[in-house]
């Protein structure tokens, strides 16, 4: 009674293990991974695209709060995604651990009993003028595991076949718990140095800094990091092509445990570093500028980093002066390597490297919005409490400055100078203590993947009949193109008892 | 430092590659010829007939011009001729003609001529009208060895993806028709098997060519997978043949079902190569368009 009650409970879960473990939920689930991954390429992804997701949400607000609310922009650590991968990779499980037991054991056990009917196999022939000893030598020579039945030989080979295939099936989960875990203790900071500026590996010096929910400070190991020179190399041989950068090179003085090394960083080329690797991301033109204020203070003073806007580096940097007196100043202020004017009284710039740099700046006065309290992006001007002093469409022209000059803001607001030229490079400081392991387990999958699809599982089978011929058939998993050619091979090599 | 460009070597490059497209169009019109002549005879002769010879030869000839073309671009732009959209194109489909021309001791394979050159003639014609660049120098994010391994096994991938799949329309076409060209055509069962086969040696190489990426994606973006657009249709083309593989192997799976998926997942390389490449936002931005 109680069995049977036990029997009756344990239907359904035992029904619903048996669909999630059969082949045909596997491929089911396979098949939604595949459609589930089509919307992240559709939609910008928070990982892989913040800004784009940004922009959604400027242009299209309640859109952009709908996709959100069906984790559109995350979706590949969204609710629905991980459902079918987990789903996946329980079924897979389900699937394999059987199947070892199974594999375990047809390793360890003799080949089958031959069957009776050997004409029904998919290759048999009957041939005669040998017997099942030169048999069996021949199995041995081509690495059959094979057993003497009485009057017949039951052989077996390729074995691999099904091992490289659990292997490979085993490894993935390597590669997941490898992707999980190793995301868990992965950094990666962003920072933006001038040339000139020093790092220390610390989490105050990052500019932004994305830790994996495991991250501990501990992973920062100590050492600095000094940009001494930025260069780009620019194609000037090439007609078609001048101008185009060839090369970024960051020149840098990296100093660990109390020694100092010169080294480079290129993109493709990272610099190793203590616990992380160093990559050159982005660059770009940080003008030298001094403020001097209506009382004749320098109110700021130092490189600006720029942003580029074009392939010839037209650049847009933002200057605030807090301390300006009698009035906060701002400066949107536009950086062209080699300017040129156009019809319209606009500037351009038609080459990346500085031939012929120009500045021109559009000043505001007012409330910087710095006080606050609310945080305010380094690369934006808030104007809203600001007035236009000079700048198109202003009451006065935008000031227009070459290196070394200086100009006078209206109303004795100040003086500004442009006291140099200087570029920046921005650095990704990145680790991920699972790389080497994904890498691992996906190596590993390679080759065993390759193994359970190349490799042949074949039977063979010998029978001696009465009338003093020999059946010989063979049967293949799967497809097998070369099971005849194999079939006559054997027969051929045993009938020339050739070594 | 920076390497020399041969602006005038890449005229004549792209004069070898847009007379193999001749080459191709003859070829096409022999192999739709025997095509039809097929449909007319109730036996195929185990021999090739005058035509096919003919066919086969015009093929070969146009692969060895395009070879000539693609090398004269590798040395015109002083680098492997696969580092944008175009000479993806040329060099994915010389490497089809030569996957192709070398398969041919399978007999069977000879019936998918028709496609196969066709589909070589589209995209030779995508390369030369629309997806045509002058010779650059290559972009430093594109300056390193993985640009040799990641990109070239991805096009011998989908080479082998691009024969499956000539397969799968064969089945398809030969399973729902009754006519009598499809009717000389090799059996269901051996079409199946030999898209089996090459879609087994694309799968490996989709693998490999995934792992390369991401060896190269850590060197040169600071992390092995990102998402990125590229990497996205990489990933759902993976996992779509490894859906075909399962289909196989899966009772009731096979056949048209299976025929199906691999076409699906052939859409998908096609896709992932044409709009993803052209429309999609990601860091894979290498079309040079």
């Amino acid at each position: 009674m109680a069995s049977s009650l036990f029997s009756k409970l344990a239907f359904w879960p035992r029904w619903f293990w048996r669909q999630l473990t059969s082949m045909r939920t596997a491929l089911f689930l396979l098949l939604m991974l595949a459609v589930a991954a089509v919307p992240g390429s559709l939609y910008p992804q928070r990982s892989a695209d913040p800004n784009g997701v940004r922009f959604y949400y400027d242009s299209q607000p309640e859109f952009a709060a709908f996709l959100d609310s069906l984790q559109l922009f995350d979706v590949y650590t969204s609710v629905w995604f991980s459902a079918i991968y987990i789903l996946l990779f329980v079924s897979l499980v389900g699937c394999v651990l059987p199947r070892t037991k199974i594999h375990w054991h047809a390793v360890r056990s003799k080949p089958v009993k031959t069957p009776v009917s050997l004409a029904r196999m998919p290759q048999y022939r009957v041939v005669e003028g040998f017997d099942l000893v030169a048999a069996e030598e021949a199995l041995k020579r081509n690495k059959f595991r094979f057993e003497k039945q009485g009057e017949s030989l039951s052989a077996e080979k390729g074995y691999l076949k099904e091992t490289g295939n659990l292997v490979f099936h085993y490894s993935l989960i390597g590669v997941l718990i490898a992707v999980g875990l190793g995301g868990g203790f992965a950094f990666s900071g962003q920072r933006v140095l001038v040339e000139g500026d020093s790092f220390v590996n610390n989490l105050a010096s990052y500019d932004s800094f994305a830790p994996g929910p495991l991250f501990y400070e501990g992973e920062l190991e100590p050492f600095t990091l000094k940009l001494d020179k930025f260069n780009v190399v620019y194609d000037l041989t090439n007609p078609a092509n001048i101008g185009q950068p060839i090369d970024f090179i960051a020149d840098v003085t990296l100093g660990e445990k109390g020694s100092q090394s010169t080294e480079q960083i290129r993109v493709n080329y990272p610099l190793e570093v203590p616990g992380a690797n160093v990559y050159l991301t982005g660059n770009g033109f940080a003008p030298v500028i001094t403020v001097f204020d209506g009382k004749g203070n320098i109110a700021y003073s130092g490189p600006v980093v720029f942003l580029p806007q074009d392939g010839n580096m037209t650049s847009l940097g933002v200057v605030k002066v807090p301390d300006a007196l009698p009035k906060q100043i701002g400066i949107i202020a536009f950086f062209y390597p080699t300017a040129e004017k156009l019809e319209s009284g606009a500037y351009t710039s038609i080459y990346p490297d500085p031939i012929d740099p120009l500045l021109t700046m559009n000043v505001y006065t007012g409330d910087l919005g710095l006080d606050g309290g609310v945080p305010r992006n380094v690369y934006a001007l808030d104007t809203t409490d600001m007035d236009l002093v000079a700048g198109r469409n202003g009451p006065a022209p935008a000031l227009e400055l070459r290196v070394g000059e200086q100009a006078e803001l209206p109303n004795g607001l100040g003086t500004v100078r442009f006291d140099g030229l200087l570029r920046f490079a921005s650095v990704d400081i990145a680790h991920n203590p699972g790389g080497i392991w994904v890498l691992i387990f996906s190596l590993i999958a390679l080759v065993s993947v390759t193994m359970s699809l190349m490799i042949p599982r074949r039977r063979v089978w010998f029978r001696a009949t009465s009338d003093g011929k020999i059946e010989v058939a063979a049967l293949a998993r799967g497809d097998d193109p070369g099971l005849s050619d194999l079939l006559d091979r054997l027969v051929l090599e045993i009938k020339e008892g050739k070594k | 430092m920076t390497p020399q460009l041969n602006e005038p070597l890449s005229q004549v490059s792209l004069l070898f590659v847009t007379a193999s497209m001749a080459f191709m169009a003859l070829a096409l019109m022999l192999f739709s010829f025997q095509l039809a002549q097929l449909g007319k005879s109730d036996e195929v002769s185990q021999k090739l007939s005058p035509v096919e010879k003919a066919a086969f030869w015009v093929t070969g000839f146009g692969a060895v011009v395009l070879g000539i073309g693609v090398v004269l671009r590798g040395i015109a732009a002083n680098r492997v001729p696969w580092a944008n959209m175009y000479e993806f194109a040329i060099s994915g489909a010389l490497l089809i003609l030569m996957v192709y021309l070398t398969s041919l001791k399978i007999k069977d394979v000879r019936f998918i001529g028709t496609f196969v050159v066709g589909f070589v003639l589209v995209t030779l014609f995508a390369a030369v009208s629309l997806f045509y660049v002058e010779v650059k120098t290559l972009m430093p994010a594109l300056q390193s060895y993985w640009l040799v391994i990641h990109v070239v096994v991805a096009v011998l991938a989908t080479a082998f993806f691009t024969i499956a799949a000539a397969f799968h329309l064969s089945y398809l076409l030969k399973a729902g028709t009754k006519s009598k060209i499809m009717r000389v055509f090799p059996s269901l069962e051996n079409m199946e098997r030999y898209a089996y086969r090459f879609n087994v040696v694309g799968f490996v190489l989709w693998s490999f060519t995934l792992i390369a990426g991401a060896i190269w994606a850590e060197r040169a973006w600071h992390r092995y997978w990102g998402w990125d657009t590229k990497e996205v249709w990489t990933f759902i083309i993976w996992v779509l043949y490894a859906g075909y593989l399962h289909a196989m192997a899966t009772r009731g799976w096979n056949g048209k079902r299976a025929a199906w998926l691999g076409l699906i997942a052939f859409f998908a390389v096609i896709f992932n190569f044409t709009i993803v490449n052209l429309f999609f936002k990601g860091l894979h931005v290498y079309s040079g368009l």
